[in-house]
């Protein structure tokens, strides 16, 4: 076991919300790497805050119709589909 | 383990998020049309496929709407407004986020009246936020659980929705179905909602019970009792009714279960309509795990000025207190004349032609009651509106009697489609004209003398026979009132 803030469970978890499926050897592997990544990051810890007001706001557009893309079109990437629809496996 | 209690100690506690798609030409960050579509996956480009680089842009007619619903229920919009992602990983959002809104929603502490059982109730509003609408998934081979493969069709991914989240502040199914009623009515009123529309209205609840005496006579309710109450949400709601019929269910099913000493599991279920039951469903993911973060896409909204610029119309409350002080009705002909606004738009529009009280006797009650009689609603007679002003026109200038009128003009245009002025002619219903009737009433004197005798000498049931005959002789176009008075009149001569 590392001594990461981040154990080999959190790991398990996150890969669930991922819908990815990790071996134990890939969980306490990436359970020393989040810990890393995490730590790279505490060091925005240093940068002092400023408060900066934000150029942009009210980036809108007209309620007005665009053409969308064919059926063919939009369907073009996909792996499979079926009666103009994407296709993929059971989501439960 | 909890004690075992009294059905009586028991009350239950509801809160709602309503979400509701907002009626706009185009989604919210894409120009794709909402209409909705023969063809699936016709309505989708680059944005709302979630395809990379591509760039949300939100639609300023869907924010003008969430504008408009916050000043229908009193509500803040705040200085500054932000936008989110949802992370999650499921296909009916392709991206794997959803683009909503966390902690600075668009509209903020509102409030709806609603009436239940007679009683206003005020219903807490705690905010109500925009957000894109997920796509469809059909199941196929099986159910949620069990089927073979999924289908996607992204025609409704990014239709621009509403979530309205609601205090707890419901204290039985049948106030959540008032309220629901009251909103969609308010909602129609704005323009920003059609009922009519397949999915328009989804609904989820959180539902507890606690003890009866934790719930103050004002209906107030201590917030740590309610913390410490497991509550379980109910989802897949999607009408007044389902949730109405939902709600009772799963009340009575958590009372039954604190009533055999058992604990309410802290859960999520599913509303199976269909079986009139909920369901538990496997728990998914926490607030936590959505790891929401902002939406560096969409810059912050500062529109809390539009709350002045744009207008909204006549909201249902004010519009039936009008009725009433403007034209004098009672409270129950306001009611049904407000109960939508194409009924209220098209009742001003006659009463201002007419008389207010001929109108509201012929729009609330000769219309709806034979509408209602045929399961019809109004919109499915918009395009006749100047018809049914001709038939109230008829009955106002006196050239057909009320009765035919009612049970014949007004019924035949809505079972044959025809229109008055051709109902009057095909059916000779046209008042007969004063020389016809006072010719027949003549005749009938003349041919019944018996009759004319027995008046003379005082039964009056003598007179009821001789407009009896009148009418026969006119076809029964002439008004029985005005024949028994020129009976008389000429009787007496």
């Amino acid at each position: 076991m590392s001594d990461s803030p981040v154990d080999p469970d959190e790991v398990e978890h996150i890969a669930g919300l991922a819908r990815v499926e990790l071996s134990a050897e890939e969980r306490e592997r990436f359970a020393d790497q989040f810990g890393e990544i995490l730590s790279a990051f505490e060091a925005l810890d240093e940068v002092p805050e400023t408060d900066s007001e934000p150029e942009l706001t009210n980036v809108m557009r007209p309620d007005e119709v665009r053409d969308s893309l064919d059926q063919a079109e939009a369907l073009r990437n996909a792996e499979e589909t079926e009666d103009g629809k994407f296709k993929g496996p059971r989501v439960s | 383990m909890a004690q075992v209690q009294e059905r009586s100690d028991l009350a239950v506690v509801i809160g709602l998020e309503v979400h509701v798609q907002l009626e706009t030409e185009t989604k919210i960050f894409c120009g794709c049309s909402t209409e909705p579509a023969a063809e699936p996956n016709t309505r989708t480009c680059p944005v709302c496929l979630g395809l990379p680089g591509a760039l949300p842009v939100l639609n300023e007619g869907a924010v003008e709407a969430a504008v408009k619903v916050g000043k229908a229920i009193d509500a803040d919009i705040p200085e500054t407004t932000e936008f989110h992602r949802k992370n999650y990983y499921y296909p009916d959002l392709p991206k794997n986020f959803q683009i909503t809104q966390y902690d600075s929603p668009i509209c903020q502490d509102g409030e709806l009246e609603c009436t239940v059982e007679g009683e206003r109730r005020t219903i807490g509003i705690e905010r109500a936020h925009l957000e894109e609408d997920p796509g469809s998934l059909a199941h196929q081979g099986g159910s949620i659980d069990t089927a073979e493969y999924t289908l996607v069709d992204y025609n409704r991914a990014g239709t621009p929705l509403m979530e309205i989240v609601t205090e707890p502040d419901f204290r039985g199914a049948a106030e959540v179905r008032a309220f629901l009623a009251k909103l969609e009515e308010v909602l129609e009123y704005l323009g920003v909602f059609d009922p009519e529309r397949d999915g328009s209205l989804r609904i989820d609840a959180n539902l507890s019970v606690v003890d009866a005496d934790e719930i103050g006579a004002d209906g107030e309710i201590d917030e740590a009792v309610l913390e410490g109450a497991n509550r379980t949400e109910v989802k897949n709601i999607s009408s007044h009714k389902g949730a109405e019929k939902a709600l009772a269910y799963e009340a009575q099913r958590q009372k039954n279960a604190v009533e055999r000493g058992r604990e309410v599991e802290q859960e999520t279920r599913h509303w199976d309509e269909s079986r009139g039951i909920t369901v538990s469903m496997r728990s998914k993911e926490e607030e936590k795990d959505y790891r929401y973060f902002r939406e560096a896409d969409i810059p912050p909204l500062q529109v809390s000025d539009w709350k002045e610029e744009i207008e909204i119309p006549e909201l249902p409350d004010a519009r039936r207190e009008r009725f009433q002080s403007e034209y004098g009705l009672s409270e129950e002909a306001a009611d049904k004349l407000t109960s939508t606004k194409q009924v209220a738009d098209f009742y001003e529009s006659v009463a201002e032609a007419f008389d207010p009280d001929l109108a509201a006797t012929w729009v609330a009650d000769e219309l709806l009651g034979e509408l209602n009689y045929r399961d019809m609603a109004i919109t499915d007679i918009e395009e006749r509106f100047d018809e049914v002003e001709r038939l109230i026109e008829l009955v106002d200038d006196e050239e057909i009697t009320v009765k035919n009128a009612r049970e014949t003009v007004l019924r035949s245009m809505l079972d044959d489609g025809d229109d008055p002025d051709t109902i009057v002619d095909r059916e000779g219903l046209g008042k007969t004209s004063g020389d016809e009737v006072q010719a027949a009433v003549e005749e009938a004197i003349e041919e019944n003398p018996d009759a004319v005798e027995d008046y003379h000498s005082g039964e009056d049931g003598a007179i009821n026979f001789l407009v009896g005959q009148v009418m026969q002789k006119t076809g029964g176009s002439a008004d029985p009132g005005d024949v028994n008075g020129l009976l008389r009149e000429a009787l007496e001569e």
